[in-house]
């Protein structure tokens, strides 16, 4: 049940983000982006990550991929333009370029974590039985990460001020 | 597939479809509820011609949307055209599905059908139709995405008014998601817990939440108000500056696809503010019903559950029929300049004094909610002195000193 | 409601669909000359990415779902930086097209 589900969605994934690299128009392209990372939303929750999952339909979904569109309307680029992509030959290296990397990654996949580091089977789901969803990630987040944390909120100030400052016509 | 799998799935399959042909059932009876209600603010009657008092209108509007023509206006794009009904009507009714809507009701049942064999299950059935663990982040999510289908309908529509409604709604909604996220993260700090059932729980055994969370509430309530693009707040779509603004272009039954998703958009924001602040299914003043689950204590505390939504919804009405509607520039500031300062400092506020009371060692229960709601006090007339600004409270005062 | 069976070993086909995922987004990158289109591109890289964070904390522990949550909110803030660049580019030069952007290549 799980590999079946599991291989849906790697099939919806990977046959939108296709799709979206290939859309001329932008809106229709981010439409299959936003496809493509309800997917893998779906397969983090497939793979243990309930919490990750729901977050990842909230930012990238919900919040990301909204700014886009937003920007894709306010500047009109909705109609894609004919000079878009690149010629024959172009594209013909590019997939290419982009078929050597796949193998390569997929040769990379071949290798198993060192039998060491490897936590005993079943770990992360009791982890989660004992600590709930969220509660599996907030202790580590607020214990051991809290000084990156904190500089997230740092940079996240610091993205803010850099939005206003550039998209603002006078200040 | 074992007998209990199989039972499992048989009362899963129940339960969607018992949840959402009610839900469904409940969106039809709002909109009757909207125009009687609307009816009874202006003083006329409403639509009073079909069935009793008009309660079957619902479904004459139901028959003429279906033989209406569908129209597709030229150059538009076609397959979004088409489904961006689809997506705003989804996520509404998605939302509904882990909201718990009664105690849970004792199940026990082993019976053998002919071909598809033995069914068997045996305890409580949760009254939700799926509780997720990570439930109200599902919600958060959910809604977040049902911007797409109005987004998309504004410009597949290839028609300015649209267009300028589908832009309008992407900024607006983005906006107040932050203000409405970081209102319930208020309930996270107090439940310790972000499934919905686990809120409802705590609610019951302690108290409800909107005493300690009071503010939390009235921001929720705001920002649920900009989420469901209700007056004051319809900017995506408001008459008199965009003719219908994203649903312009729209007739027939895709018309009536978006309008049955903003009604059931409200009911499920009225039955998130009954869950969260309420105490959901809870029967106020009674333990009885923490006792031993029954039949007879699901049908009651669904009554209350239901109690509970339609007062909300009733509110929601009344908001709309009540309030003129904001200039754009004004719900901007509102969302970014007021909501969000508010709501954070209100977290700090409430983290503090829950550290405090902690460090103090008093216990949840009446006493502790009592502090709560002391110090939501200062912190509502602070938030009420910086929206005013001087205009209600002092212009009253000014304008009583130049009379005399 | 029935305990989740312990699926199989799901890490090997989840690392080779973030590598396909992420392989596309490079594609993306190169071939599109839409600047908002190649942004959406490194988003997909992004994601693929966080798709071989999360295989791997099944085994190497939650680390790597803290990981994940530092990605999106990088993300995210470079998602609003970089979308006010563009509008400030289109502003100048009323296009998006990269090709056209070439003020240092002289």
């Amino acid at each position: 049940m799980q590999v079946v589900n599991f291989w849906l969605f790697s099939g919806i994934a990977i046959i939108s983000a296709l799709l979206c690299i290939t859309r001329r128009s932008p809106v229709v392209s981010a439409m299959w982006l936003v496809l493509t990372m309800f997917s893998i939303a779906a397969l983090f929750v497939i793979l243990g990550a309930q919490f990750i999952g729901a977050i990842q339909v909230l930012v990238y979904a919900g919040a990301i991929m909204v700014l886009f569109l937003f920007v894709i309307m306010l500047l009109n680029l909705g109609r894609g333009e004919p000079t878009d992509l690149p010629g024959r030959l172009g594209s013909l290296i590019m997939l290419g370029v982009g078929a050597v990397l796949a193998v390569e990654l997929w040769a990379v996949t071949r290798i198993v974590p060192d039998g060491a580091i490897r936590l005993p089977a079943g770990t992360m789901e009791s982890l989660v039985e004992q600590e709930g969803a969220v509660g599996a990630i907030s202790d580590p987040l607020f214990r051991d990460y809290l000084v990156p944390f904190e500089i997230t909120s740092v940079l996240l100030l610091a993205a803010v001020v850099g939005a206003v400052v550039l998209a603002k016509r006078r200040l | 597939m074992t007998p209990e799998l199989k039972g499992f799935l048989l009362l899963a399959a129940i339960k969607v479809v018992v949840g959402f042909g009610g839900l469904l059932l409940a969106v039809a009876l709002v909109t009757w509820l909207e125009r009687r209600q609307a009816g009874f603010h202006q003083d006329r009657l409403g639509p009073n011609r079909v069935g009793p008092k008009g309660l079957f209108q619902p479904i004459a509007d139901g028959i003429k949307n279906f033989i209406k023509e569908e129209l597709v206006p030229a150059d538009a794009d076609k397959f979004l055209f088409l489904i961006a009904p689809a997506l705003v009507f989804t996520p509404a009714l998605l939302l509904f599905a882990v909201i718990p809507f009664a105690a849970p009701l004792p199940v026990s049942f082993d019976f053998e059908l002919p071909v598809v064999g033995r069914f068997v299950h045996d305890g409580v059935m949760p009254m939700m139709v799926a509780d997720l663990p990570v439930g109200l982040l599902f919600v958060l999510a959910i809604s977040s995405i049902g911007v797409y289908g109005i987004v998309l309908a504004g410009w597949a529509s290839n028609s300015k008014y649209s267009f300028l409604g589908g832009l309008r709604s992407s900024a607006q909604m983005v906006s107040y998601e932050v203000a409405l996220g970081l209102s319930v993260i208020s309930v996270f700090i107090l439940a310790g817990d972000v499934t919905l059932s686990g809120i409802v729980e705590n609610q019951q055994q302690k108290l409800w939440y909107v005493f300690p969370l009071a503010l939390g509430f009235a921001l929720f309530v705001v920002s649920a108000l900009a989420e469901t693009n209700r007056l004051p707040f319809d900017l995506p779509e408001a008459e008199s500056e965009l003719v219908f603004g994203y649903h312009t272009e729209y007739s027939a039954m895709k018309f009536a696809m978006f309008f049955l998703g903003e009604y059931a958009a409200l009911i499920t924001m009225a039955a998130l503010m009954a869950t969260l602040f309420f105490g959901g299914w809870d029967i106020p003043f009674t333990t009885w019903d923490e006792s031993e689950p029954s039949l007879l204590k699901t049908a009651l505390t669904f009554g209350a559950f239901a109690t509970k939504t339609v007062f909300f919804v009733f509110m929601y009405i009344w908001i709309r029929w009540s309030l003129p509607r904001f200039r754009y520039d004004q719900l901007m500031a509102l969302g970014w300049k007021v909501l969000l300062p508010a709501a954070l400092s209100y977290l700090m506020l409430l983290s503090g004094a829950i550290w405090a009371l902690e460090q103090l060692g008093i216990e949840q229960g009446p006493l502790y909610g009592f502090i709560l709601c002391i110090v939501n006090l200062p912190a509502i007339y602070a938030l009420f002195w910086v929206i005013d600004s001087g205009r209600l409270v002092f212009g009253q005062r000014l304008q009583r000193r130049t009379m005399n | 409601m029935p305990a989740v069976q312990q699926g199989p070993e799901l890490l090997g086909s989840a690392l080779a669909v973030s590598a396909i995922l992420f392989s596309l987004g490079v594609a993306g990158v190169l071939l599109r000359r839409n600047a908002i289109v190649v942004f959406m591109c490194i988003e997909l890289m992004l994601n693929a990415v966080n798709l071989s964070f999360i295989a791997l904390a099944q085994q190497l522990g939650r680390e790597g779902h803290v990981f994940v949550l530092f990605v999106m909110a990088v993300a995210a803030a470079e998602a609003a930086v970089g979308l006010a660049i563009i509008m400030a580019i289109y502003r100048h030069k009323q296009t998006v097209n990269l090709d056209k952007v070439n003020l240092l290549s002289g």
